[in-house]
């Protein structure tokens, strides 16, 4: 009996004395108590030490666009580390060009802040808010295409370009230890203050458009936080070329919206690119922008046609519609809103075409 | 316990009785880090560091701890209870000094926990009866012995991508016949010193 004791004591004292030691080595070497983090030149604020410089952000309010939750795999937390960081680490080699690289651009998910450091973010960013929101109305469009109406609370008004996007906090449900984040354009315009509008296509196995499948319930609150990206119209006297595919019609309804609100005279097609004529919405109140905007062209396209939709407008991959349709595009603009292979393929077209590289716009959401 | 010089037991534990390619302890990390001549020098001097640390303090705790109360038979346990928590302890170093080596290490460095070549190492040395001096001596002398093994492994697998291999032995396959031809070549050092 004895023995056994001292066997025990023995293990026990012994695991106890070298948690101890990881305890103080762990206080000592991974928080390194605070430092200094400068943002955009504004005053030094003290921040925990060894924390990733995405959650730090985050605890100041401060949301930096990440589509993966700080996983490392969507890269579009890219901020400029002007002091501190750290080498670049091999998990971030892949999202960053080597420009990137030379100016000194990281993600900010995978840095941590362990020294003082400088960080410049794009100043947009620091007018992104957290808000949360009521579930007012959901709508189906098509078999698997959604509208969701999130309303903000009373004497709550939520400004936003045209074309911008928010992301959606998906709350934990089953099989999932942590909110994940995903970005959805908006599809209202941005004269409704008071609740904003989304299109979100179910994606097989997608851990939020399944969320707002198939749990979210009108009612419901949400938390999202926005508004983010530069994709928004440039009021150019240039000819413009809109292409949107499945749910990716959203930031065009917004922009399209916004221009018949304010009365911008831009000459512009709109392509919509679906696979047969149950993935089409949306067509009338699109076909009457023709009459409200001088200029304005709608062309939807179906890939695969059922034989029973009795379809008289245009067939085939909207990249060969577009190709069709015009001659050459030079100093033409185009905005592209869909699944990243489109976007791909869009851009490939559009260059040939004669369309510059940088007059070609598209959040890509991987 | 053995008379022999602390610095034979260093040389012998390098060449002459490579715990690698001797013992074949610790052939995991051996056969997935040696693509990489930076990553594998970076996993050898770790091994080396650890293996060197572990043995001196294994040998401590087995002297100054079990072997008094007679706790001779808890050595398994014990020890690997301080491999462990010398691992967290380097893996928290290196994260600090160097992130880039961290990552590149990947799970690596939380499995040279389970390296089997490091607990080998506490083992023999109590089964061989060294003293303190001669347990640390024959843990630098493993761990420098480990890493010179895979560094050898790291530089010819980087030669051997411009050579033709049987496809069918690719990766793994060739690895570990090579890992036999250099332990042949090794055997070339055997009964110089006798162990």
């Amino acid at each position: 009996m004895g023995d056994v004791l001292t066997a025990v004591g023995v293990l026990v004292g012994l695991g106890a004395f070298l948690a101890l030691i990881l305890v103080v080595a762990e206080r000592r070497l991974v928080h390194s108590g605070p430092v200094r983090l400068t943002i955009n030149d504004a005053d030094p604020v003290e921040v925990p030490g060894g924390e990733p410089l995405l959650s730090v952000l985050r605890e100041r309010k401060i949301f930096v666009p990440s589509a993966c939750g700080g996983r490392g795999s969507c890269g579009l937390c890219k901020v400029r580390i002007l002091e501190g960081g750290g080498p670049v680490l091999p998990t971030e080699t892949p999202h960053l060009s080597p420009e990137e690289i030379e100016d000194r651009v990281r993600l900010a998910c995978q840095v941590k802040v362990r020294d003082d450091t400088a960080i410049e973010i794009p100043a947009h960013l620091l007018e992104v808010e957290e808000y949360e929101v009521r579930v007012e109305a959901i709508e189906e469009l098509t078999y698997d295409i959604r509208r969701v109406r999130l309303a903000f609370g009373p004497g709550v008004a939520f400004r936003f370009r045209a074309g911008q996007y928010v992301q959606i906090e998906t709350p934990i449900y089953d099989g999932l230890g942590e909110p994940v984040y995903r970005a959805y354009s908006i599809s209202s315009p941005p004269q409704d203050t008071d609740a904003i509008e989304l299109i979100i296509r179910k994606v097989p196995r997608g851990i939020c458009t399944t969320f707002v499948h198939e749990l979210l319930l009108v009612g419901d609150r949400l938390r999202i936080n926005g508004p983010y990206g530069d994709f928004y119209l440039r009021e150019t006297p240039a000819e413009a070329v809109f292409i949107a595919g499945g749910s990716g019609l959203a930031p065009f309804e917004s922009i399209l919206a916004d221009m018949a609100a304010r009365g911008v005279r831009k000459k512009v097609t709109l392509f919509f690119g679906a696979v047969s004529r149950r993935d089409l919405y949306d067509l009338e109140r699109l076909h009457a922008y023709g009459e409200r905007l001088p200029g304005f062209a709608f062309v939807p396209a179906l890939s695969h046609p059922d034989p029973g939709d009795d379809w008289q407008g245009e067939t085939g991959l909207i990249t060969d519609v577009v190709a069709r349709h015009y001659g050459s595009m030079e100093g033409m603009e185009a905005y592209l809103c869909g699944s990243p292979g489109m976007i791909d393929a869009c851009v490939r077209v559009l260059t040939d075409k004669g369309v510059a590289e940088d007059r070609i716009f598209y959040d890509k959401f991987a | 316990m053995t008379n022999q010089g602390a610095f034979t037991i260093f040389i012998a534990a390098i060449f002459i009785n490579n715990i690698l390619l001797s013992n074949f302890l610790g052939m995991c990390p051996f056969i997935a880090v040696s693509r990489e001549v930076r990553t594998a020098a970076g996993l050898g001097a770790a091994v080396a560091f650890v293996m060197t640390l572990t043995s001196g303090l294994n040998y401590l705790v087995y002297a100054y701890l079990l072997e008094p109360l007679g706790l001779e038979y808890l050595r398994y346990i014990a020890f690997i209870v301080v491999i462990a928590a010398t691992v967290q302890l380097v893996e928290m170093v290196i994260e600090r000094t160097s992130p880039v080596l961290y990552y590149a290490l990947g799970i690596f460095l939380p499995l040279i926990t389970v390296n089997c070549a490091i607990l080998g190492v506490s083992l023999f040395m109590v089964i061989r009866q060294y003293s303190f001096v001669q347990s640390l001596a024959y843990g630098a002398g493993s761990g420098v012995g480990w890493a010179l093994a895979i560094l050898a492994m790291a530089g010819l697998r980087k030669k051997m991508k411009r050579s033709r291999v049987p496809a069918a032995l690719e990766g793994p396959g060739i690895t570990v016949i090579l890992a036999g031809i250099m332990a042949l070549a090794f055997i070339g050092f055997s009964g110089m010193v006798p162990m």
